[in-house]
């Protein structure tokens, strides 16, 4: 990876607890994170060496910042709850997936399932996603500098999914009240899923998603919008070729 | 005198039987599957077809009501730093706070708390009434993720990992709209009075490979301490066993076709899956193909009914059974007491299945705020607790009489058979002979 720019841990603290994945293994990592209390003065730390490994920095529930110099295997920042943690690399599936709260920031790409099941929070992939990403979003916020994937969103609850780039086949399958803003092109929607107006309330919130992530030159109207048609929302068997 | 000619009886169809016909009339009005909850009602083979022998000149009894017969278990040994341990080998299965009211899952914390065993959550995540009255609480992680978090997974005993269950192999959940209340709804984050569809698949996870990192996740998250189940419907269970372990499995829950549903589609519940007795013994083996047999401890459900159906599954080698449908009947479900209400509603006590249409008479499987006003938590609590008692009773009074000083000492060799088909599936010899189908190669 070429050097990244610091972090905000980084600006703020100008040191941080470094924590070597390659002297220390994964469960005295976590471990440590989690004996984190609030008003802890370790609010920063770095991790070194993650060489792919799974479940690096997940469960953390305090506002700490976790800088990951590397790419990361599975499951990444599962669960967050209010640490503000970014991958200097690539990560694997299921990054930030059930996240509750907090940020996560990936500089490369993320492999499949990012942000599953999230409920709050923003996750940033400033590369590609791939498939299913924001599968099952429950609230949390998304925001992929480049493209992602087929079926993503699917079966998205709650939450806003925007792309910069395009998406794949199958976008917002079965989606639920979940806003997918998607800039380039989408190859195809999926069951239940349609393009909706961009009225001034959704520029107001897509802008406020961009500025968030530090998106810069690129206008909340250049997007399209895409929803729930909530035909499937109560069984009805003339309905039954959709599914 | 004229021939008299004799009228033959109307006969009626074995195939095209009364159910049958109701049931093409029903769908060709309605245009819609039937849906309904419960588990199979088929006849299947089960655990009446098998007996135990007792003591004879060579076996020797305990004394009732005096020697000990243990029956207690610890749950999660393998790699949990807090395994759990129960005072009975009968658990409580997972039924959803939404599928079920916040009484009946607080009377179902409260009769496992008094009986010292676990409950569990369900697809809908984790309620106060249950975590509040459940000493030992199993908490569920289902392909839905409803409310699911980091907080309640870490006050949770044990958490079990749903891959499918008896009633519906490959099949997701479903919640109609008219089950979909405010409280419910914001559980779930889905609209109020829509028909909710649960995954069939985990969203971030396929496969034995990636089950192995989800669990190392769940592991990490709870710092190792509690213990991990995977629970699966009875489908192929000895490959089931055997990858659930190969992934990490502290526990291994196996869910005969005769498990019950909060609601699935007739055909479903009734042709996907096995008979909870056919599932026994292949699981048993994958374990003691490993050298895992007694250290990932197994637990099987569908259509547990009494002490007698308790001890013939620990005599197969399973750990501890679980039991949903006979619960919610110890807490009122389906009484008699209601008969006029459900002949209002087309049917009669004990065949209630109407389950995800929130008009449960007993007030258990709705979310009606009048209707579940009926279940009074602490009296159906403490039936639920008497039964959990007399079941236990039961299959004590049948160890001892097997000579056995452990509910877990029971064998297979203290069972035979009373059909082929019994005999076949348990691994135990045809009653009166010492034939076990398909050993020998005969």
């Amino acid at each position: 990876m070429p050097a990244t720019p610091m972090s905000k841990a980084e600006r703020d603290q100008g040191h941080a607890r470094v924590f070597d994945l390659s002297q220390h293994s994964l469960r005295e990592l976590n471990e440590a994170l989690h004996k984190l209390t609030p008003g802890s003065n370790e609010t920063a730390w770095e991790v070194l060496n993650p060489k792919g490994s799974h479940s690096v920095a997940v469960g953390v529930d305090q506002p700490v910042s976790i800088d990951v110099r590397g790419s990361v295997g599975y499951y990444c920042a599962g669960m967050n709850d209010g640490a503000a943690i970014t991958v200097h690399g690539s990560a694997g599936p299921g990054v930030g997936e059930n996240m509750m709260s907090g940020s996560i920031v990936i500089k490369g790409d993320a492999s499949q399932y990012a942000g599953a099941t999230g409920r709050g929070g923003l996750l940033v992939i400033e590369g590609n996603a791939s498939s299913r990403c924001g599968i099952s979003m429950k609230g949390i916020d998304i925001v992929v500098h480049g493209n992602i994937g087929h079926m993503s969103a699917f079966m998205a609850q709650s939450g806003n999914l925007v792309v910069l780039g395009d998406a794949g086949d199958a976008l917002g399958d079965s989606i639920y009240e979940a806003r997918l803003f998607v800039r380039g092109k989408v190859e195809s929607l999926g069951a239940d899923c349609i393009a909706k107006e961009m009225r001034p309330e959704h520029i107001e919130l897509l802008q406020g998603l961009l500025d968030k992530a530090g998106v810069t030159g690129v206008k909340a109207s250049e997007f399209k919008r895409y929803g729930s048609a909530r035909k499937l929302y109560n069984f009805n068997i003339d309905n039954a070729d959709a599914y | 005198m004229a021939y008299h000619n004799p009228p033959t009886t109307p006969r009626k169809s074995a195939t095209f039987d009364d159910y049958t016909l109701s049931e093409i009339r029903r769908a060709a009005a309605t245009g819609i599957y039937d849906i309904r909850g419960a588990g199979a009602k088929r006849k299947l083979p089960h655990f009446d077809d098998l007996l135990f022998l007792g003591a004879s000149i060579s076996r020797y009894p305990l004394e009732g009501y005096r020697e000990r017969c243990d029956t207690s278990v610890v749950l999660g040994s393998r790699h949990a730093k807090k395994p759990i341990e129960l005072k009975i080998p009968i658990t409580i299965a997972g039924m959803s706070f939404g599928s079920l009211s916040g009484p009946a899952k607080e009377a179902l914390g409260r009769g496992a708390t008094i009986a010292g065993t676990s409950t569990t959550t369900g697809d809908g995540g984790m309620t106060e009434e249950e975590r509040g009255h459940s000493k030992t609480l199993v908490y569920q992680y289902l392909p839905s993720r409803y409310g699911m978090n980091p907080r309640d997974l870490r006050r949770a005993d044990a958490i079990e990992v749903v891959v499918g269950q008896g009633a519906k192999p490959g099949g997701g959940g479903m919640l109609l709209g008219q089950k979909i209340s405010d409280r419910v709804a914001e559980m779930r984050t889905l609209p109020k009075g829509i028909d909710q569809r649960s995954a069939s698949r985990h969203p971030d996870w396929t496969g034995p490979d990636d089950l192995e990192i989800k669990i190392l996740e769940l592991r990490e998250i709870t710092d190792w301490e509690k213990p991990i189940y995977v629970k699966v419907g009875g489908a192929r269970p000895y490959y089931d066993t055997a990858l659930a372990v190969k992934a990490g499995a502290d526990v291994v829950v196996i869910d005969g076709m005769q498990g019950g549903t909060a609601a699935t589609q007739e055909v479903f519940i009734e042709n996907v899956g096995q008979p909870t007795l056919a599932c026994i013994r292949p699981a048993v083996q994958a374990l003691q193909d490993l050298g895992m047999h007694r250290k990932v401890q197994l637990i099987i459900s569908g259509g547990i009914r009494n002490g007698a159906d308790v001890a013939k599954a620990l005599a197969l080698g399973v750990d501890a059974v679980s039991i949903g449908t006979a619960a919610l009947v110890a807490l009122g479900d389906n009484d008699p007491r209601w008969e006029a209400e459900y002949n209002a509603l087309g049917t009669t006590a004990g065949a209630y299945d109407d389950w995800h249409e929130g008009r449960d008479p007993a007030g258990i499987t709705t979310q009606d705020p009048e209707l579940m006003k009926r279940v009074d938590p602490i009296a159906a609590g403490r039936r639920l607790a008497n039964y959990l008692k007399v079941m236990t009773l039961e299959a004590q009074t049948i160890a001892r009489a097997c000579g056995k000083n452990s509910l877990h000492n029971l064998e297979p060799e203290d069972l035979v058979a009373l059909t082929i088909e019994a005999a076949a599936m348990a691994g135990v010899p045809l009653a009166g002979t010492n034939w076990i189908p398909g050993k020998n190669g005969f």
